[in-house]
């Protein structure tokens, strides 16, 4: 990597004023040119920004409460969030949740860029979006594992999930031994961003109780 | 339509198109198994110009064994890496 942060000839580093710039001339050019209107761009970034991790865990807990809809997500994402309210926009990709469990440990990325499920989640946290992620993951996911924290029996498979076209991948975390007395309520706390992206498990249920 | 259907061994085509693709240099080459069949998309390196998409393609997840990618994965043979790719992708083996 160059001493000035400029790898692979792209990457402007922390040069936000850069982007910036970057973003509205692109902005301009898209109006000039009759691609979409102000509002258009203005209607999308509100209709990203009104979600957030809350509602990607509030999904996921009625999964764990609810069997039959966890099979309901699993085999079609988009009509099982409906259900529960959540219309995806048409333009946004399509959406599949993958499951956690005693066997299978699943991790989301973006290599090639930052494709991340915004039409539930919101906008993806810097890291997910960071070379460094990007690289590590595919090529050590284990280490990026322990990195966040969480700790994996060798004898679960972890299957790295890289979101290159035009699908994006919400994990679905095991439930938490300790966890079948709780309210779903009490369990959305549980399923945090990370959780969902799958480089951690879901908290423990000591976590919530205990504030 | 689909020529490939699940579990059908293929390999990545390499090539490095100076244009839009969406198929990373790390799986190019390598040999998968069709895990499943996504459905079928407007070609993004049309899209990418302003292009129809068309012909739409259709687009499978692929998974790996990580040993297929690195040989010198850290991991368990069994850790596998899944990723998306469309059909004019795919080779046979």
């Amino acid at each position: 990597m160059a001493e000035n942060g400029h790898e692979n000839g792209h990457g402007h580093g922390d040069n936000a004023e850069y982007y910036s710039l970057k973003a509205e001339a692109i902005q301009a050019l898209l109006i000039e040119k009759g691609v979409c209107t102000l509002d258009d761009i203005l209607t999308m970034a509100d209709r990203i920004d009104s979600r957030s991790p809350e509602d990607g865990a509030k999904v996921l807990a009625h999964a764990w409460v609810d069997p039959e809809y966890k099979q309901r997500l699993l085999a079609d994402a988009e009509s099982a969030l409906l259900e529960l309210g959540y219309d995806l926009p048409e333009t946004a990709p399509k959406l599949t949740v993958l499951e956690n469990t005693d066997d299978v440990h699943n991790m989301a990325v973006c290599t090639l860029c930052s494709c991340y499920p915004r039409a539930i989640l919101g906008r993806p946290p810097a890291w997910y979006k960071g070379l460094a992620y990007r690289s590590k993951v595919v090529v050590d996911p284990r280490g990026v594992l322990q990195e966040f924290g969480t700790e994996l029996d060798a004898a679960v498979q972890v299957r790295v999930i890289d979101s290159s076209a035009d699908f994006r991948y919400l994990i679905l975390p095991k439930r938490p031994a300790g966890t079948e007395g709780m309210s779903e309520e009490d369990l959305a706390k549980l399923i945090t961003q990370e959780s969902m992206i799958g480089v951690a498990q879901a908290l423990s249920p000591d976590s919530v109780t205990a504030s | 339509m689909a020529k490939y259907q699940r579990g059908d061994r293929v390999r990545i085509r390499v090539g490095v198109p100076p244009t839009h693709f969406r198929t990373p240099e790390y799986v190019q080459g390598k040999r998968g198994r069709v895990e499943t069949l996504c459905g079928v998309f407007p070609n993004p390196e049309s899209l990418a110009y302003g292009g129809d998409g068309l012909p739409a393609q259709p687009l499978y997840t692929i998974e790996f064994s990580q040993t297929e990618l690195w040989a010198n994965y850290k991991g368990p043979t069994t850790d596998t890496l899944l990723i998306d790719i469309y059909e004019h992708w795919l080779e046979n083996i």
